[in-house]
């Protein structure tokens, strides 16, 4: 038992609760209150990326409840990562949302952190039901956060967004239920102890449960059938929330690694790599279908979407095909690649706000104000997502392309992410050229002038692909203990095992 | 008995999906609403169907499993909020495009036009 592990949940929710009741406090209290919560959660999430660094798995069970019978968060490194990687997303997104972006919706940073503690939530919980509920959390704040200053143009993909993730909860209810039906537990651990046991008809059940599963988990991360929602969606949010959207994703991913890799991974017998030969296809198409829509992008925030398909893609290749390497090098695009998108979803906010009426559309304007300094963000934001020397998405890439055997996968994945980076390199050289360079005369009247917390966040979110590169080894050792642990399952399976709390007499 | 409750789970559950392919707001809430009344008695059928059982042993000499209980009030919850959230939405919806299509606008040009004839004619 380890009290620390609650904190990530808690420090949101109470910071949420208070301001859910300060609807009609002055802003600037609110705005400190809700940054000092942010802040602190980050603290709070380092602190257990150093706890969890030495490999050992933390427990936390609610209500002193020995697993598998009540709930329980486990902490390890991967659970450790995703913390601190939406932690720091979360900090420089809401920095940003204080550049005015808060306003119209009183409620706007209490749905902010009631996100992110459905974010940790899903990240810490060593449950499938409990994943549901944290979906569920995550969910109903992210549907008030796209509609959040929206006007018409948000109601519609706000409506297609929560219509198909009520269906995926459906889903998520319906496998869940299989699963439970034949193992009667919900444990992560307990599962992954069952499963490799299981015979005849329990089998099949289970696999048709497993296999919705991974449609639900789809849909979240946005593999091809299910990932035409994103880029309406995401390119229509206001830009904070599309940047902290970035990490949504990633969720499904994690939702991914964690349970395939646990419960349905080389040990489960019969079902061991379930669907993971159906993943490497598919998540190969998606790659290819993100380059095609970026560089049919119009607008730079619709390209900024696609290249978060590009990047589900990306990452979940090397991950279908499992091996410790392809873990490794997978998680460290993550990281990069998340920074970067919602780096560049913010950048593309600022660019529209000095624009004019043409906005983000990639079209020739009047020169807009603060050329440089957003030019060479974009710059930066845009080597960094196609994957150009010398920051990080280079390295990651080159990580993925080294992770994979030879063989006719090898042959694929290098062929459809080389080419791939190619054209995404054409699409971002098209759009910074047409947005920075080519200008007609006139001048934009009056453009907002940009405060120092948007600057500050946009910056800082795009040099953290510089900060990536610095710190590559040390961060490179981490995602490959991360790889390991992952697929030690007695591991994870010992939880079960921990002592829990005794009372004193 | 498993019969009956199987046919009446099918039954929401395809109800339900026929509804949420219509392209108007009002069928796909319905249908929502029936795909999880659906999902719901499927996960109450997940610890088996028992009558006459009490969620606690050593009550009586049968016992039925408390946790698909447990799950099916949290989904219902759950399910109840978000039924709420969705009916506001294409509300708002129909507020705004004047349409409770879920494209928000017809796909074809000519029901549109007499929509908006009719549209006017009742403003007259």
């Amino acid at each position: 038992m380890n009290q620390w592990l609650i904190a990530p949940i808690l420090i949101p929710l109470l910071g949420g609760i208070l301001q859910v009741f300060m609807g009609y406090a002055p802003i600037s209290l609110r705005r400190t209150l809700a940054l000092a919560t942010t802040v602190l959660l980050l603290v709070a999430t380092i602190v257990l990326l150093l706890l969890a660094n030495d490999g050992q798995y933390r427990l936390y069970a609610f209500g002193n409840w020995q697993p598998p019978f009540g709930i329980v968060l486990v902490l390890d490194r991967l659970a450790a990562l995703m913390l601190v990687l939406t932690g720091v997303l979360a900090l420089f997104s809401h920095l940003f949302s204080l550049g005015g972006y808060d306003e119209g919706n009183r409620q706007f940073h209490g749905l902010f952190l009631f996100q992110l503690m459905g974010l940790n939530i899903a990240f810490l919980t060593g449950d499938l039901f409990n994943l549901f509920v944290a979906f569920e959390v995550l969910l109903i704040a992210s549907y008030g956060l796209l509609m959040h200053g929206g006007g018409t143009a948000r109601t519609i993909p706000g409506l297609h967004y929560v219509v198909l993730n009520l269906v995926g909860s459906a889903l998520f209810l319906i496998s869940v239920g299989m699963i439970y039906s034949v193992t009667g537990t919900l444990n992560m651990a307990d599962l992954a102890l069952r499963i490799p046991d299981l015979q005849g008809a329990d089998l099949e059940l289970v696999k048709a449960g497993g296999l919705m599963l991974l449609v639900v988990f789809g849909l979240k991360a946005a593999i091809l059938p299910l990932s035409f929602w994103l880029p309406r969606a995401y390119a229509r949010a206001s830009a904070p929330v599309a940047a902290l959207f970035a990490v949504m994703t990633k969720v499904g991913v994690y939702a991914i690694l964690r349970v395939y890799l646990l419960v349905f991974g080389d040990h489960a017998g019969p079902l061991a790599n379930l669907g993971m030969d159906w993943l490497f296809p598919l998540a190969l198409v998606t790659l290819a279908m993100g380059v095609i829509g970026a560089l049919g992008a119009q607008s730079l925030k619709t390209l900024v979407a696609w290249q978060v398909v590009i990047s589900v893609g990306t990452l979940l290749a090397p991950i279908a095909l499992g091996s410790n390497a392809g873990i490794s090098a997978a998680l460290f695009y993550l990281l990069s690649t998340t920074w970067t998108v919602a780096g560049l979803f913010l950048l593309s906010e600022l660019v529209a706000s000095q624009r004019g009426s043409a906005g983000d559309r990639i079209v020739t304007a009047p020169p807009m104000q603060n050329r440089t300094l957003l030019s060479v963000f974009f710059l930066v934001g845009a080597v960094a997502a196609a994957g150009l020397p010398p920051l990080s998405g280079f390295f990651s890439k080159v990580l993925i392309l080294q992770s994979v055997t030879s063989g006719p996968e090898m042959a694929w994945l290098w062929g459809i992410l080389l080419v791939g980076s190619f054209f995404t390199v054409i699409a971002y050289s098209r759009a910074g050229s047409i947005v920075f360079w080519r200008t007609v005369g006139g001048h934009i009247e009056d453009p907002p002038r940009l405060g120092g917390e948007v600057r500050a966040a946009t910056g800082a979110l795009v040099a953290l692909s510089v900060i990536i590169v610095a710190f590559a080894g040390p961060i490179n050792e981490y995602t490959d203990a991360t790889a390991a642990q992952l697929q030690d399952r007695q591991g994870y399976v010992q939880i079960l095992q921990t002592p829990m709390v005794q009372e004193d007499n | 008995m498993e019969l009956v409750f199987a046919l009446a789970i099918g039954t929401l559950t395809a109800s339900g999906v026929y509804l949420l392919l219509r392209a108007r707001t009002f069928p796909v809430v319905v249908g929502l609403t029936l795909l999880s009344y659906g999902v719901n008695l499927f996960l109450f059928s997940t610890g088996r169907l028992a009558t006459g059982a009490q969620p606690i042993i050593g009550s009586t000499e049968g016992y039925t499993d408390p946790l698909p209980q447990a799950l099916v009030l949290t989904a219902i919850v759950i399910g109840f909020a978000m039924t709420a959230f969705v009916v506001v939405l294409s509300l708002r919806s129909l507020a705004d495009h004047d349409d409770d299509h879920v494209n928000g606008d017809q796909p074809s040009s000519e029901p549109d036009s007499t929509a908006s004839e009719k549209r006017e004619g009742h403003d007259q």
